[in-house]
C-alpha cells in the first residue's frame, strides 16, 4: 500500500481497524520494551551481548522503580553510547576511569543508586588502577561488568581477558601468555578486597544465564541500598563481529571456550 | 638496482619504518586511527628482529615504559592519537627533563574531549609548546606525504640521539588511513652499543648511571633548567626545516603543515589558474619553527594566510614570525573536518586579495 | 595526466580494492598515486568511498571536491557524487539497481549492468572488477596488465586463485563498455 495515497483519515480509520483486530491488546502482551529502554535503535552488531545487558539494567531499574533515583556512568567502547539507550541521568567517562568518576559523583549524591557500565578494556586494562581503588574503598556503587574478551570498539585486538592462544589483531597467532601474559581474572582479584560485598560472575547466553544475570544486578541495587559496598557483576558475552561469527557460533563459542576459563556463580557471597 | 616502491598506508608505513630503523622497542595502546602501527608491529617485528613489541594497558602504563627503556638507551617509541596523547604528557615531561632520546608519534584526531576519529590538528600548541608540566621541548617533525611519514622515523631517531631529547612526529588521522607509495630505507641493525650514560648496569669501569627527573634544591633545579634551554637554542640555530613552495614571485602565501600544506598547494594552483600569484609555506619542523625564514618572505608579499584543522594555532607562530609587517588571515576547520582546495582558494580571495586590491 | 577519481557504493562491493587496483596499477607503471579511503564505524556495512587519484607528476591534495571520473555502485553515490564531477568528465555506475538515473548533460554517461553480468557469470563479488574494466575501456588509467598484476598485490593469498575470474571480469567490463553507448 502506497502510504501517500491514504488521507489522514483513511489513515485514522486504518488504524483503528488493525488495533479491533490485533491480538496485541493489553491483556495479551506478555514481552515489552521496558520504560527505561530507550525506544530507539541500537548501534550494537546483529546478536551482541551489550543489548541484552542494557535491558536487563532497565528491567530491574523499572521493577525496583529507581530511574529518578540512579545515575550511570557509560564507558569508552562499544558501549560509549549507552547513555543514548538507558532514559536515566547517565555520564559518559573517559577511557578507563568510569570508577573514579562514579566515586565521584556518589561521594557528593550518597542517597543515590549508581553504578557503572564497562568493557574489559575499560574496566580490566586502562582503568585496573581506578577500578581497584574504587573496590578497596568500598566505594557503594555497582561495577558491571562486560567480559567479551576482545577490544571491539577499536576492531578486535587483544583485551586482558583474551583467551590463551585466542587470535585477535594484536595477537594475530593467538595470545602467547610467556609474552603478553595470561588472562586477568579481575573478578577473582577484586573479590579479595575486603571492600566489595558482592561479586559474581554472569552470562546472557542463555535465558536461564539471562535471569540469573537479571537477579544478580537486582541484589547489587538492593545490596546498594543497604550500604553494603562495592558489587561488582560480571557478564561474560560475545562479540560476533571482532570473533569473526556469526551469533550462533559466537554463543556456541562461548560457552566452550569462554565459560569453562571463566566459570559462572557467585565469586564473593554477601556475609549476612 | 632499480628501486622498490611499494604502496603502503601511512601508519604502517611508519611501523615498517621504525623496524628498518631497527628500533629496539615499542610500547603502545590502540586507539583510532592509529591502530595499524601497534597492529602491524604486533605480526611481525618481533620475528624479523627481535624488537620487543607490547600492548600496554594504557597510554600512562606505555609512555612510563618508553620512559624505563630509553633510560637503557635503547632505540624505543610509542605512538597514539590525540585523547592517549593528552594521557602521556606527564610522561613526556618526565623523559625530556631526563633528556632521554626517544621517537613518538602522534596521529591526531578532532577534539576536544572524546572528540571524533576524522583528521584534525588541534594538539599543535600542546605539541610545540610543551603539553606536560614544566619548562621543556620535544623537538617535533610534521610529515606531509607517507614518504615523510618513513622518512621522520629513521631522521626523529638521528636527532633523538643526536640531543638526548624526545622527538615527535606529529601527523593526523588522513595521513595514517591513506596509501601513497614510498621507499623503504634498507634494514638497519637493532642497537647493541651501549650510550655512556645508559642505566644498564653499573660495570666496575664507570659510575652509576642514575635516570632521575628530581631536585630539591632550587639551585641545582635551576642549573639544570639552563642546561636544557642552552640545548633547546642550539637545536634552533641547527635543525629548523621548511619548504617554500612557488614563493618566489607570490603576492599572497598561504602557511600550513602537515596535510593542509598539500591541500593549499592545489589552493594555490587554483589561484594561479585566475592569475593570482599564491605560494606555499610549509614548516616541517614546527618546534623549532622556521621563524626566520617565514619573517624574510613578508619583505616580498601583500599578505598571508595561515590554514589550519584546529582554531588557530600555529597562526600564534605565524603572528610571532610575520611580526606586523603584513596582515595575516585565518582559515580552519575543526571537530574532524577538512578544509578543500576550492574552500581555501574562496577564503583568501575573501579574507585577504579582497581587501588589499 | 593527472586523473582524479572517486568511487563510492556500500561496504562489502569491493569499493576500496577497486581504488587500490588503480594506485597499485600506477605504481607498477612509474606513476605518482595517492588513495584515501573513508574510514571509521561507517565501514561496518554502510557506505564507503576513496580518492584514487594516478597522476604523471608529483600530487598535491589527496583532498578533492571536484574529479574527473566518478565511480558509484549505487543510488545513494550516484546522488552523492553526480555533482562532483568536473564538466566533460565521465560518469560510470552498476546500472541494474539504479532507479533514478544521473541528469547533468555536459558529462559523459555510462551505464554498466555489472550485478547483472556478474550473476551470469556466477559470483557476485567480482560485479566491482566489470565495472573497473568498463572504465579502464574508456580512460586508460593503468594497462590491463598492470591492473592483473595489481590484483596480485590487493587480494590476499588465500584468494588468488580467483584471478583468473577477475581477469575475465574485467574484460567482460570492457567488452560491455565498448558496446555501450556513452551519453552526453
Ligand atoms: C585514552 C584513550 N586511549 C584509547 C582509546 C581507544 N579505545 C576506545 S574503546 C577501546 C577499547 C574498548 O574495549 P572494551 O573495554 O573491551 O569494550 P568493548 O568495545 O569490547 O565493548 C579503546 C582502546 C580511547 N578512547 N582513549
Ligand atoms: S564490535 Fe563486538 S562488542 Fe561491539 S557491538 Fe559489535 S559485537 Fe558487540
Amino acid at each position: 500500500m502506497n502510504e501517500k495515497t491514504m488521507t489522514a483519515e483513511e489513515d485514522l480509520r486504518f488504524e483503528q481497524m488493525l488495533a479491533e483486530e490485533s491480538v496485541c491488546t493489553k491483556e495479551n502482551i506478555v514481552f515489552d520494551r521496558t520504560d527505561t529502554l530507550i525506544d530507539t535503535n541500537m548501534h550494537y552488531c546483529p546478536g551482541c551481548g551489550h543489548g541484552v545487558a542494557h535491558r536487563l539494567i532497565a528491567e530491574v531499574i523499572d521493577e525496583l522503580d529507581i530511574q529518578k533515583d540512579t545515575i550511570g556512568v557509560a564507558p569508552v567502547g562499544c558501549s560509549v553510547l549507552a547513555y543514548n539507550y538507558l532514559n536515566i541521568d547517565m555520564n559518559g567517562a573517559a577511557h578507563g576511569r568510569a570508577a573514579a568518576v562514579a566515586t565521584g559523583i556518589k561521594r557528593v549524591l550518597p542517597e543515590k543508586y549508581v553504578f557503572t557500565y564497562q568493557g574489559d578494556g575499560d574496566l580490566a586494562a586502562i582503568g585496573t588502577g581506578e577500578t581497584i581503588h574504587a573496590c578497596n574503598r568500598g566505594e557503594n556503587f555497582l561495577i558491571v561488568f562486560i567480559n567479551n574478551g576482545i577490544y571491539g570498539m577499536t576492531g578486535g585486538q587483544m583485551a586482558p581477558t583474551t583467551l590463551p592462544g585466542m587470535k585477535s589483531t594484536t595477537s594475530p597467532e593467538g595470545r602467547d601468555i610467556v609474552t603478553m601474559g595470561s588472562p586477568l581474572k579481575i573478578t577473582e582479584l577484586i573479590a579479595q578486597l575486603p571492600g566489595t560485598y558482592y561479586v559474581t560472575r554472569t552470562a546472557v547466553n542463555s535465558p536461564v544465564n539471562v535471569r540469573k544475570a537479571k537477579a544478580a544486578i537486582k541484589k547489587s541495587f538492593e545490596y546498594q541500598k543497604l550500604n553494603k559496598g562495592t558489587c561488582l557483576v560480571e557478564i561474560v558475552t560475545n562479540c560476533p563481529s571482532n570473533w569473526k561469527m556469526n551469533p550462533v557460533e559466537s554463543n556456541k563459542w562461548l560457552e566452550d571456550n569462554m565459560l569453562p576459563f571463566y566459570p559462572l556463580g557467585d565469586i564473593k557471597k554477601p556475609s549476612n | 638496482m632499480k628501486k622498490e616502491f611499494r604502496l603502503m598506508k601511512g601508519n604502517e608505513a611508519l611501523a615498517e619504518a621504525a623496524i628498518r630503523a631497527g628500533c629496539d622497542a615499542y610500547f603502545g595502546y590502540p586507539i583510532t586511527p592509529q591502530s595499524e602501527v601497534l597492529e602491524y608491529l604486533s605480526g611481525e617485528a618481533a620475528k624479523r628482529t627481535g624488537m620487543v613489541v607490547l600492548q600496554a594497558e594504557s597510554e600512562i602504563a606505555s609512555i612510563n615504559m618508553v620512559y624505563g627503556a630509553a633510560g637503557t638507551g635503547k632505540r624505543v617509541m610509542t605512538s597514539s592519537s590525540s585523547p592517549g596523547m593528552s594521557l602521556m604528557q606527564e610522561g613526556i615531561s618526565y623523559i625530556a627533563c631526563g633528556e632521554l632520546p626517544c621517537l613518538l608519534v602522534n596521529v591526531q584526531r578532532g577534539g576536544p574531549g572524546l572528540g571524533t576519529i576524522q583528521p584534525g590538528q588541534a594538539d599543535y600548541l600542546q605539541a610545540v609548546k610543551g603539553g606536560g608540566h614544566g619548562d621543556y621541548k620535544v623537538i617535533t617533525l610534521a610529515p606531509s606525504t607517507v614518504q615523510e611519514m618513513v622518512d621522520f622515523v629513521g631522521e626523529g631517531f638521528e636527532l633523538a640521539y643526536k640531543y638526548r631529547n624526545p622527538v615527535l612526529i606529529l601527523t593526523d588521522g588522513a595521513l595514517g588511513q591513506m596509501m601513497e607509495k614510498v621507499l623503504l630505507p634498507e634494514l638497519r641493525p637493532r642497537k647493541t652499543e651501549f650510550e655512556p650514560w645508559g642505566s644498564t648496569g653499573k660495570t666496575p669501569d664507570r659510575e652509576r648511571n642514575v635516570i632521575y627527573t628530581l631536585s630539591l634544591q632550587p639551585d641545582v633545579m635551576e642549573q639544570w633548567n639552563q642546561r636544557l634551554q642552552a640545548k633547546y637554542r642550539i637545536i634552533e640555530e641547527n635543525e629548523t626545516r621548511c619548504e617554500l613552495i612557488d614563493c618566489e614571485d607570490a603576492d599572497y602565501i598561504l602557511v600550513a603543515y602537515g596535510l593542509v600544506a598539500r591541500i593549499c598547494q592545489k589552493a594555490a594552483h587554483i589561484a594561479r589558474d585566475k592569475g593570482i600569484k599564491v605560494g606555499v609555506f610549509r614548516p616541517i619542523t614546527v618546534y623549532p619553527y622556521p621563524y626566520a625564514e617565514l619573517n624574510k618572505i613578508a619583505d616580498k608579499v601583500k599578505g598571508f594566510m595561515t590554514v589550519e584543522m584546529n582554531a588557530g594555532q600555529m597562526l600564534e607562530d605565524v603572528r610571532l614570525a610575520v611580526n606586523g609587517k603584513k596582515p595575516i588571515e585565518f582559515y580552519g576547520r575543526q571537530g574532524g573536518m577538512i578544509p578543500s582546495p576550492e574552500d581555501i582558494f574562496h577564503k583568501l580571495e575573501e579574507k585577504i586579495i579582497g581587501e588589499l586590491v | 595526466m593527472t586523473e582524479e577519481i572517486i568511487i563510492a557504493g556500500f561496504g562489502g562491493q569491493g569499493v576500496l580494492s577497486m581504488g587500490q587496483i588503480l594506485c597499485y596499477g600506477g605504481v607498477i607503471e612509474d606513476k605518482e598515486v595517492t588513495f584515501m579511503p573513508s574510514y571509521g564505524p561507517e565501514m561496518r556495512g554502510g557506505t564507503a568511498n576513496c580518492i584514487a587519484i594516478v597522476s604523471d607528476e608529483k600530487i598535491s591534495s589527496p583532498i578533492l571536491t571536484k574529479f574527473d571520473t566518478v565511480i558509484a555502485l549505487n543510488q545513494p553515490s550516484l546522488d552523492k557524487f553526480e555533482h562532483t564531477l568536473k564538466p566533460g568528465g565521465l560518469l560510470i555506475y552498476e546500472a541494474s539497481t539504479i532507479i533514478n538515473p544521473p541528469k547533468r548533460t555536459d558529462i559523459d554517461i555510462l551505464p554498466i549492468e555489472a550485478s547483472n553480468e556478474a550473476a551470469k557469470m556466477k559470483n557476485i563479488k567480482i560485479m566491482n572488477m566489470i565495472v573497473l574494466g568498463a572504465v579502464l575501456k574508456k580512460k586508460p588509467i593503468i594497462s590491463l596488465e598492470s591492473a592483473i598484476l595489481a590484483l596480485q598485490k590487493v587480494l590476499p593469498e588465500r584468494y588468488h586463485h580467483l584471478i583468473p575470474l577477475n581477469k575475465e571480469a574485467i574484460e567482460k567490463g570492457m567488452e560491455l563498455a565498448e558496446k555501450a553507448s556513452v551519453t552526453a
